[in-house]
């Protein structure tokens, strides 16, 4: 309890407003992305107050959630956000949803109406724990000023530790003006989570000695190799390199293993490459590392990889058997594993079963004849995979970070676009949220001020979040928004195509606005392009324009994304363009011509 | 390799077709140690609902007043794989301290008290309390027209018990649900 007498407490008293900052500071947190609102202000007087914290207003709280997300994705950071009661609270819940299904560390705090006003009904009260209690790995109602600090301060140990997530700080605003004793992190009350971090040695000297028997081997692996850090990426690379081993990945872990790496078999699922997912059906040797066997990977779980043994490597253990039982589970941190399954293997003597494995690499090279992302290129028209083909070829090497939208363009992204570094690429993959682009790109900038911050982005993904090219202009962010616009929503209209008769049930727009005159009244440069010869020069100025850009990249209307696994169908089962091509003809002259 | 030639207006392929229904459902106690921290049992129901695991019955209290810890114990069935993961969701919770599947671990006490109205005269009331005698309930409340009987026990037995007081009339029922906790040390 707070003492008013006690000299060395009376030194840390301060009001929970100015904790909130304090606890900020104290833990490395350098920029927040927030909006105002009756129940914050004093935390907001308090970041005025002061120079060390940057405050990025956003337009709307969803956007500040992507763009702490943006950011934490390519630092490897925790990314913060600052929202009011009600209203701010509910309106940040997508985004929190989104950082859960990523795994991505969020902290967001939220105002909230005085304590003896909480279930009044008060003016922009929500149950906002409540609310967010399945959308975080944890949260918390912070009713005594001196309990803010440690609430705070776990917060940030529980989002960063384990597998990352989003958490959420609710604070009344009685609590915020409210004088109490400061305490820094490390003099915190600790909570009971302590997720396991070394893998079982057993379990890994098994894997070891998997790695020299098998003959068809193959790495699987996810977003959880990234989340561990720069070290497990380069423990990933070092392990194919010295086992010659095929590695694919999901779309969350693209740039963990270079996309230039010679044993890179490119993105696995549902518009995966071919040999990645035929590779995956085949293989003897599974080794999942930081993956969750999430259903766009595994398409029909009862024809999974039917004749491999599976390892699965994740700190989550409920993510071991939750779709796919596996015969090695081990739990514990992707680099941590890594370095020991390394070690142990090297020690047994760096076995592997070459000639089986170079009949199993002749193999896949035949499977990458088939080259699944082919498609039929047009001179009248832009064709969104050729658009996507010159943005990679004009800018690969520089440095660059990718975001997307949700959609086609984000399979097609995923597809052209080689990551060759890790905390490069940032999407929307578990909730697959639309609007996510925008306000991540806005996140990455702040992050890496000095780089070229580009959006892949849908017409109707952006227009999701657009209002955020608002705070881009603001702080000047140069963020690059390179919308592909096929005015539709293409993935909708695809599977409508393929699945429901060719019944275009609302998937497109009638009335899309011009991205050109918006740029002009977002106060940045705009750049319209609408024939093939023109792409070119497109993606140069909008690189080249000091500043944030929006790119209205026209394309083909009815571009199917292919390679896929229809759902419910396993991996030997993807189709292809020619197989709906003639239906995709018909369509264009009959039902769809009305569209046009 | 022959790709899928696909039929037009087919849509039901569809990812949630995809779980075997038929597989056996087991009947587990599960006991969950928390921090008695606010809305932690919310937490816990929000689990099971959200991921549509069943709660067949779930009692709750504070079993620790300095270390304000709360033992959750809760009776769910499901598949193997479902119990399993039922755990491992659970044991990921922050304020979740430990998790003891009391039917796994083997050798359990799992008890569950209820408190029994019937209301009657003459032989039926005579009849109620010979058969509460036999089930050593005891009587904690009396009127010359109705008991309260107090019965402790595992769960069929108290099903038992309740079913033979129906028709001697009885007017209402309150059961605990089910605690638990292994033998021997």
């Amino acid at each position: 309890m707070s003492s008013k007498t006690d000299d060395s407490s009376s030194m840390h008293r301060m009001t929970g407003a100015k904790m909130v900052v304090q606890a900020l500071k104290d833990n490395g947190v350098d920029v927040v992305f927030g909006y105002p609102g009756g129940a914050v202000l004093p935390i907001y007087d308090e970041i005025f107050l002061q120079n060390e914290i940057r405050h990025v207003l956003v337009r709307h709280e969803q956007g500040a959630v992507h763009a702490a997300e943006g950011y934490a994705r390519s630092t490897g950071k925790p990314g913060v956000v600052l929202v009011t009661s009600g209203p701010g609270a509910t309106n940040s819940v997508t985004g929190m949803t989104d950082a859960l299904m990523d795994s991505v560390p969020v902290i967001v705090f939220s105002g909230q109406v005085p304590t003896f006003m909480i279930g009044n009904d008060a003016f922009q009260e929500a149950d906002t724990v409540g609310i967010t209690r399945p959308c975080t790995k944890h949260n918390w109602l912070v009713k005594d000023t001196d309990r803010l600090p440690h609430a705070i301060h776990q917060a940030f140990f529980v989002a960063t530790h384990g597998r990352p997530g989003p958490v959420l700080v609710d604070i009344p605003k009685d609590v915020q003006f409210a004088t109490g004793n400061y305490v820094p992190p490390e003099q915190a009350d600790s909570t009971s989570y302590r997720p396991v971090v070394k893998g079982d040695r057993q379990a890994i000297e098994t894997l070891a000695e998997l790695l020299e028997r098998a003959e068809r081997p193959i790495f699987y692996t996810g977003g959880g190799v990234i989340n561990s850090g720069l070290e497990a990426c380069q423990l990933l690379r070092q392990l194919v390199e010295q086992t010659g081993f095929p590695v694919t990945s999901t779309l969350m872990g693209l740039g963990a293993y270079p996309a230039c790496g010679k044993h890179w078999l490119g993105m696995l699922g549902m518009h995966g490459a071919y040999e990645a997912n035929m590779a995956m059906y085949e293989c003897d040797l599974m080794i999942n590392v930081g993956a969750r066997f999430d259903d766009r990977i595994t398409g029909r779980v009862s024809d999974f990889s039917p004749a491999s043994y599976k390892a699965h490597i994740d700190i989550d253990r409920s993510s071991i058997n939750k779709a796919i039982p596996t015969e090695l589970p081990i739990v514990g941190d992707a680099g941590h594993i890594l370095r020991d399954l390394l070690e142990a293997w090297l020690e047994r003597g760096g076995r592997t079963q070459t000639e089986s494995v170079a009949d199993w690499w002749s193999q896949i090279r035949d499977w990458k004849l088939r080259d699944s992302f082919q498609y039929d290129n047009s001179g009248s028209t832009i064709k969104p995979q050729y658009a996507i083909q010159r943005l990679e070829a004009l800018t690969k090497g520089l440095d660059r970070y990718i975001t997307t939208d949700v959609g086609q363009h984000q399979m097609w992204a995923a597809q052209f676009m080689g990551m060759d570094e890790p905390f490069r690429w940032m999407t929307s993959g578990g909730l697959g949220t639309m609007g996510y682009g925008l306000p991540a790109s806005i996140g990455v900038q702040i992050a890496h001020p000095e780089s070229l911050v580009i959006n892949v982005a849908g017409d109707a993904s952006w227009l999701m979040n657009m209002q955020e090219m608002g705070t881009a202009v603001q702080y000047r962010l140069p963020v690059k928004q390179f919308i592909v616009n096929n005015m539709r929503l293409g993935m909708v209209r695809q599977w409508q195509q393929i699945l429901h008769g060719q019944r275009y049930s609302h998937s497109w727009s009638e009335a899309l606005p011009d991205f050109v005159l918006m740029a002009r009244a977002f106060g940045c440069h705009g750049i319209q392009v609408t024939r093939p010869e023109d792409v070119d020069d497109a993606i140069t100025e909008m690189v080249e324009t000091d500043g944030p850009v929006i790119v209205d990249c026209v394309v083909e209307r009815h571009e199917n994304c292919f390679p896929m696994i229809p759902s419910g169908e396993p991996h030997n089962r993807m189709i292809f363009a020619e197989d709906v091509e003639a239906e995709t003809d018909e369509l264009i002259s009959g039902a769809g011509s009305v569209l046009v | 390799m022959s790709p899928l030639k696909l039929e037009r207006g087919v849509s039901n392929r569809s990812a949630y077709d995809l779980r075997n229904p038929v597989e056996v459902s087991e009947t587990h106690t599960i006991a969950v140690l928390v921090d008695n921290e606010a809305g932690v049992l919310a937490r816990v129901i929000g689990l099971f609902s959200g991921r549509g695991y069943n709660i067949e019955s779930l009692t709750v209290a504070e079993i620790d007043h300095t270390g304000h810890r709360s033992r959750i114990t809760i009776v769910t069935r499901g598949n193997p794989a479902v119990i399993d993961q039922i755990r491992a969701q659970l044991e990921r919770m922050v304020p979740v301290h430990e998790v003891h599947d009391l039917t796994v671990d083997g050798d359990t006490i799992e008890r569950e008290l209820a408190l029994l109205k019937v209301r009657g005269t003459g032989s039926q009331r005579v009849e109620a309390l010979r058969l509460a005698d036999i089930f050593r309930a005891k009587v904690v409340d009396s009127t010359l027209e109705s008991f309260v009987f107090e019965i402790t026990g595992t769960s069929d037995k108290v099903d038992k018990f309740a079913e033979l007081m129906r028709p001697l009339k009885l007017v209402e029922l309150a059961r605990t649900g089910v605690v638990g906790i292994s033998r021997g040390v």
